[in-house]
């Protein structure tokens, strides 16, 4: 079975009386340990598609299976919950908290855990000493540069150690040194630590990283690379 | 870092918006502390008391300044029912300024202590009332106040009655100091027959009596009886109960209560509306930040609480310190304020009731701040909360 199955993904948004159809029965495997890049032009449907594995949208019709799980069953709750456990989430302005240092910002999913204070101190510092930015825990994010800021977000991502990094266009406001640095992270994260990675991106030399590329077209799955694709 | 440091980190991220509303917030609970407690002292609740139930109040039928004769005291002292009769007479006494204004009234020693059984005077310190021609006697808290000594001779001015040369400097010899049971009543009092034989407009008045009577609930038909006595005289009186003609005259100030509330509710309304818009502010600010959390596995209701919490805390904390300041500042005019009276009326300061109902309505002001906030936070979608 799939690590991730989308079967006859249908999704649709209202826009006053016009409705848009942005994903049109799209059908998608992926294995555990895949990094899968998504491209595709603007509008085609790729964060849509990101938000659908992530379980912070749901499907029209349809039906998303992540890990066993399937997503259009669960509550809004049962969602959070299960995000919380299961998806770290990169994105591309890097969303930090602006009034709380990196450590603190690192820390914010263990919240949601029953971690102690100085657990969940540790497990942020691990964070950020596997994205090599243990030195800078005080710092805030205005003190930081974009790369850092995007490694303090990789750090959160992945300190609950969720089994799927989902990130969304994770070096699209950095310079290509900066990107080529977070990209080789998520590299590491995904074939030392076995982190399942769908990446949403525009820049071809980025999708290079991934095992898999595909592309979308107005809702639709037009290329392939290893993943199972059907459309 | 815990939820309760987050939510903390939360409110002061715009330090400045935080301390303005902090501040409006502070001013408001300090009014409203010493506002309220203002109106309790001139509430007709906390004015005489079960000492007073057997007391009625005889004065001039259409205004207090006017004198009656003294006659009267003997006259109604015949009737049944009547224990003792008191004589009082505003003197506008004051202390070396005229700002210092002194509650002061010429009395009868013998019969005034009687009545007042509240007000606690050694029998050393009566008997040299009784016997000092010029005798005063003053409440403690007056006496140290002024750093008074028994003996010392007290010059106290009168804004209303000079002596027969013409001088309203009037000199009497403090025989001694009264404790009174209840706060609040803090008259000096000087001895009336010196008081009435030196004065310019001569003998024979006195400001107003109080009747001791021997069952209170001869009240209404011995008042009656005392005004029906003097109805066709050319010095008609009205007597009511102690209570009553307090009542009637904290009255005279107009509905302080009704006014105190009036400001409170203005003020209270503004407030809302400027906690409003700050709460309303810091989540239209933060909208992207909490589609984040909700990405990360923050659910609705721990949002919607977290934000809640921010609103309470925003408005609990000012009230605290507005409750605290208010208490501070009350104790420091409390004696001050309560010696403009002339009734038993309990010093102002902060009652527990009005502090409990301070933080009540902080509470209740977060609340109703944090509501829409909080509500909007539970129903916000990630992704529309993402692209706001």
């Amino acid at each position: 079975m799939a690590f991730i199955e989308l079967t006859r993904v249908v999704k649709n948004y209202e826009k006053g009386s016009e409705v848009v159809h942005v994903l049109q029965d799209l059908n998608l495997s992926l294995h555990e340990g895949d990094f899968l890049a998504l491209m595709g032009p603007s509008g085609s449907g790729k964060s849509t598609l990101l938000n659908l594995i992530g379980g912070i949208d749901q499907p029209t019709a349809g039906s998303v299976l992540v890990d066993g799980a399937n997503l259009g069953n669960m509550s809004g709750s049962q969602l959070a919950k299960w995000r919380s456990e299961t998806i770290g989430f990169v994105f591309q302005f890097y969303n930090l908290l602006p009034f709380l240092t990196a450590e603190r910002n690192v820390e914010l999913p263990l919240l949601l855990t029953n971690l102690g204070g100085s657990q969940r101190k540790e497990n942020a510092l691990t964070a950020l000493r596997t994205v090599s930015l243990e030195d800078r825990a005080k710092h805030k994010p205005g003190e930081l540069s974009g790369g850092q800021q995007q490694r303090v977000a990789i750090a959160r991502a992945i300190v609950a150690d969720p089994k799927i990094l989902v990130c969304d266009e994770p070096t699209g406001d950095l310079d290509r040194q900066s990107a080529q640095e977070i990209l080789a992270l998520l590299e590491t994260l995904n074939e030392r630590f076995g982190k399942t990675v769908i990446m949403v991106t525009h820049d071809p030399l980025a999708a290079e990283h991934a095992k898999t590329v595909l592309h979308l077209d107005k809702g639709v799955l037009v290329e392939s690379g290893q993943a199972e694709v059907s459309a | 870092m815990t939820s309760v440091g987050f939510v903390w980190k939360n409110l002061y991220r715009k330090k400045t918006r935080t301390f303005l509303t902090f501040f409006c917030l502070f001013i408001a609970f300090l009014l409203y502390v010493a506002l309220g407690s203002i109106a309790v002292v001139f509430s007709i609740d906390t004015v005489s008391g079960e000492l007073g139930a057997n007391r009625l109040q005889t004065s001039a039928k259409y205004s207090m300044i006017d004198d009656i004769p003294k006659r009267y005291v003997d006259e109604i002292t015949q009737l049944d029912g009547v224990e003792v009769v008191t004589h009082m007479t505003w003197f506008g006494g004051y202390y070396q300024e005229p700002s210092n204004m002194l509650v002061t009234f010429p009395v009868d020693p013998s019969t005034y202590f009687r009545i007042y059984r509240e007000l606690e005077i050694s029998d050393e310190h009566l008997t040299a009332f009784l016997e000092t021609r010029r005798g005063m006697v003053a409440p403690i808290e007056t006496v140290e106040r002024y750093q008074w000594k028994v003996g010392d001779i007290i010059p106290i001015g009168s804004q209303i009655y000079a002596q027969k040369d013409g001088n309203r400097i009037w000199e009497f010899e403090l025989v001694g100091f009264y404790t009174p049971q209840q706060e609040g009543m803090s008259a000096v009092l000087l001895q009336y027959d010196y008081f009435e034989e030196a004065n310019a407009f001569g003998p024979g008045a006195v400001g107003w009596l109080t009747i001791e009577i021997s069952d209170p609930q001869l009240a209404p038909e011995l008042a009656q009886k005392i005004d029906s006595m003097y109805i066709n005289s050319s010095d008609p009186v009205r007597t009511a109960t102690e209570s009553e003609s307090n009542r009637q005259f904290l009255a005279q100030y107009g509905n302080i209560t009704l006014m105190m509330s009036g400001i409170l509710l203005a003020v209270f309304f503004t407030i809302l509306l400027v906690c409003a818009n700050t709460m309303a502010q810091a989540f239209r600010e933060r909208i992207a930040e909490l589609g984040v959390l909700k990405t990360i596995g923050f659910n609705d209701y721990k949002l919607g609480m977290w934000m809640l919490s921010e609103a309470i805390l925003l408005s609990v904390l000012p009230a605290i310190f507005g409750v605290l300041v208010g208490m501070g500042l009350l104790i420091a005019v409390g004696s001050t304020g309560a010696a403009a009276m002339f009734i038993p009326t309990p010093p102002m300061s902060v009652l527990l009731s009005t502090a409990v109902s301070s933080l009540a309505l902080a509470g209740a002001l977060g609340v109703l701040v944090g509501a829409i906030p909080a509500l909007s936070t539970t129903r916000m979608s990630i992704v529309d909360a993402m692209h706001a």
